[in-house]
């Protein structure tokens, strides 16, 4: 008896699981044109490998992917990763196929030079000419990797900056310069990106660099002004659990992203934020197809997707980063028009620097040095300390040896 | 019933193929990669990068060991006297003692971050009494703890298995020849309870040596050890080889260490309780 109503309970809970978010969900309702091109592309029944940032969709009140998969047929496989290193590991490690990857700047030049991205077919994406406001963000991709145009290979999602945040509550002055991460009097209230070539970056805006430099002395200058800070501030290096620590005001200082100061203020309004001086980093992370996908089709239909109006808005809501789809900044009903953190006046990030790949070499010259930044620089200490313990060990190993052969040789007799 | 011996290979057949695949050709891959770059060409760089973290190689030694000592030091008394007691107070305590490991490692790990934070449990605590908030994230002590939490229960369990198993008419009997209390731990128990020890000291110390989640999320990235590097190696820098010769000289040491201490375990004794 006690078996049968256990069972009953188990199936009751199982079914209202899967059961009650499919009644409570309501789909947009797009416009017959939409609906009758999302269905003519003969979708139905494929698969889409999407891999995408983690926290960079939204699921809430829209639920994009369900979108996608209603009006096309089509079924998204969806997978997030954390950072642009992580993601390109593991698409040159090969043995996977994606579909859709959204990689930054820098990470987007990478993988042209290495050709693992396909050319876009523009035709395919009829929204790129209706909505992306290429006056104001086409020069992100005016680059060019091995004589190929970036722009043909990248859609951009989303656009942003690193940005200072800092709690008013016991901060006083506001500051006006990256410089302040190395004031003394604030020595383990500090966050600091945990990721070389951000990190890097500030150290090389207050040094005047070039953050795509090559050569090694600038780095070295660079290396050397982060371990100044680490020895003086003690900073924490982290990333996501950034928001908890700020907003609970543990911590005075952070280094992020913009979009993500909006997040972060509104848990805790004691917040805010400056650009500072000397420059900030301005990103992009744009939709590209690898050269490993299995259903270009479907890759670029669904860029083509999250580029339409109703979409991009409930992302562009969700995410909290700039977008570049001249149909959310022209909504009248778009909650973050107004916010200077998001969408910056020229003025503000007069200095800003987009970063570019950078050669092999240099990658890991700075990951060498990043790795002894944080590393730190108690290696005399911790030396001594070793050889002290390993000649006590030492010592102790060869008494017991010997020890141990005594016995031996007085049971032997 | 004798068996066969193709019978006997054809039932050890899944155990061997499944070693050769998650074992041997895994370390197989770890010594190719140490010794070749980029194109695959032979190499011995890689080996030789590895002085820049040699640093880095004993502070995680270190850490590793401070948190084996706590350990040791936390469960042999805590198995002893377990083993003492009554049967259903035994079960139960074993079971507390497993307890948080059906909970995920890093659920465990984070969760003390919450703790220690300077307006976490502890800290808004003790400022109900009007004490300032001390720092204990992103402390050595910090790292030290979330490793003895962590791994405890691997130090217990062995030599708890040991002490129960150990026959309770040698002590007796040691204690009817004029042994007292201390002489008698000193000179019966302890030799007993080696093989447990030695289990126990391999199960905390690898992973402690090894570890990156708990040095990131308690230490704050700001002590960075031997297996924060590795994961930097794979992770961000996409550098395999230096990795794979970081870990295969990581493999090295434990195995010297393991060596070392398997040299004082006599080979006859009712051997390395491994659970």
């Amino acid at each position: 008896m006690k078996k049968i109503f256990a069972f009953l309970l188990t199936t009751v809970i199982l079914l209202s699981a899967c059961v009650f978010p499919a009644f409570a969900y309501d789909y947009i309702e797009f416009s017959e044109e939409t609906v009758e091109y999302y269905k003519s592309l003969g979708l139905q029944g494929t698969k889409l490998n999407v891999y995408n940032w983690g926290e960079y969709i939204s699921d809430e009140d829209v639920d994009v992917i369900k979108e996608f998969e209603h009006l096309t047929g089509c079924t998204v496989n969806y997978t997030t990763f954390e950072s642009n290193e992580n993601m390109y590991s593991k698409l040159s490690g090969g043995g996977v196929s994606y579909d859709i990857v959204v990689p930054s700047d820098y990470t987007v030049e990478k993988l042209m030079a290495e050709g693992m991205l396909e050319k876009l077919n523009f035709n395919n994406l009829p929204n790129y000419e209706k909505y992306f406001d290429s006056e104001q963000y086409g020069y992100l991709l005016e680059d060019k990797v091995n004589g190929e145009a970036v722009k043909d290979y990248a859609v951009i999602y989303n656009v942003g900056t690193t940005i200072l945040i800092y709690n008013t509550k016991y901060v006083k002055e506001k500051p006006d310069s990256w410089s302040v991460l190395w004031d003394e009097q604030y020595k383990g209230k500090v966050l600091m990106f945990n990721n070389p070539r951000d990190t890097f970056a500030i150290a090389q805006f207050m040094l005047g660099q070039d953050l795509n430099s090559t050569n090694t002395v600038d780095w070295d200058a660079a290396a050397q002004l982060l371990k100044e800070q680490r020895e003086k501030v003690q900073p924490s290096y982290v990333m996501d659990e950034v928001f908890v620590k700020m907003e609970s005001g543990d911590y005075y200082f952070a280094t992020y992203y913009a979009g993500d100061f909006e997040l972060m203020h509104e848990n805790n309004p004691d917040l805010d934020y400056v650009f500072p001086k000397e420059g900030v980093n301005s990103f992009y992370d744009a939709f590209c197809i690898p050269t490993s996908t299995q259903n270009k089709k479907g890759a670029e239909a669904f860029i083509n997707f999250m580029m339409e109006p109703e979409i991009a808005l409930a992302n562009a809501e969700y995410i909290y980063y700039a977008t570049p789809n001249k149909a959310v900044t022209d909504d009248s009903e778009y909650s973050l028009a107004d916010s200077k953190a998001v969408y910056p006046d020229e003025n503000d990030i007069a200095h800003s620097q987009v970063f570019r790949n950078l050669p092999n070499d240099t990658l890991q010259y700075m990951n060498t040095l990043w790795m002894k930044v944080k590393g730190g620089n108690d290696s005399e200490w911790v030396y001594k300390a070793f050889y002290i313990c390993a000649g006590i060990i030492a010592a102790i190993i060869i008494i017991e040896v010997i020890r141990k052969h005594e016995m031996e040789k007085y049971y032997d007799v | 019933m004798k068996r066969s011996p193709l019978l006997t290979k054809l039932i050890n057949a899944p155990y061997i193929l499944w070693s050769v695949i998650f074992v041997i050709a895994p370390l197989i891959m770890v010594i190719y990669y140490a010794f070749t770059d980029r194109t695959g060409a032979f190499t011995f760089d890689n080996v030789k990068g590895i002085g820049d973290y040699l640093s880095t190689f004993i502070l995680s030694v270190g850490y590793g060991a401070v948190a084996t000592l706590i350990c040791l030091l936390i469960a042999y008394p805590f198995a002893y006297f377990l083993a003492r007691t009554g049967a259903s107070f035994q079960r139960t305590a074993v079971m507390l003692v497993m307890l948080p490991m059906w909970m995920s490692f890093l659920i465990r790990t984070y969760s003390w971050m919450t703790i220690l934070g300077e307006s976490g449990v502890i800290n808004s605590f003790l400022g109900l009494f009007g004490i300032e908030p001390i720092t204990m994230l992103n402390t050595p002590g910090a790292v030290i703890l979330g490793m003895v939490y962590n791994f405890l229960p691997y130090m217990i369990l062995p030599i708890y298995t040991v002490m129960t198993k150990m026959d309770n008419s040698l002590m007796e009997a040691a204690q009817d020849l004029g042994c007292g209390k201390l002489h008698c731990i000193r000179k019966v128990i302890v030799p007993l309870s080696v093989p447990g020890v030695v289990s126990g000291i391999t199960m905390v110390f690898v992973p402690s040596v090894s570890t990156f989640y708990i040095t990131q999320k308690l230490g704050g990235g700001q002590i960075n050890l031997i297996g924060d590097v590795i994961e930097g190696q794979f992770q961000t820098a996409n550098n395999y080889n230096l990795g794979a010769a970081l870990s295969l000289l990581l493999m090295v040491m434990i195995l010297i260490c393991l060596g070392v201490l398997g040299y004082f375990t006599d080979s006859d004794d009712e051997g390395g309780v491994l659970i």
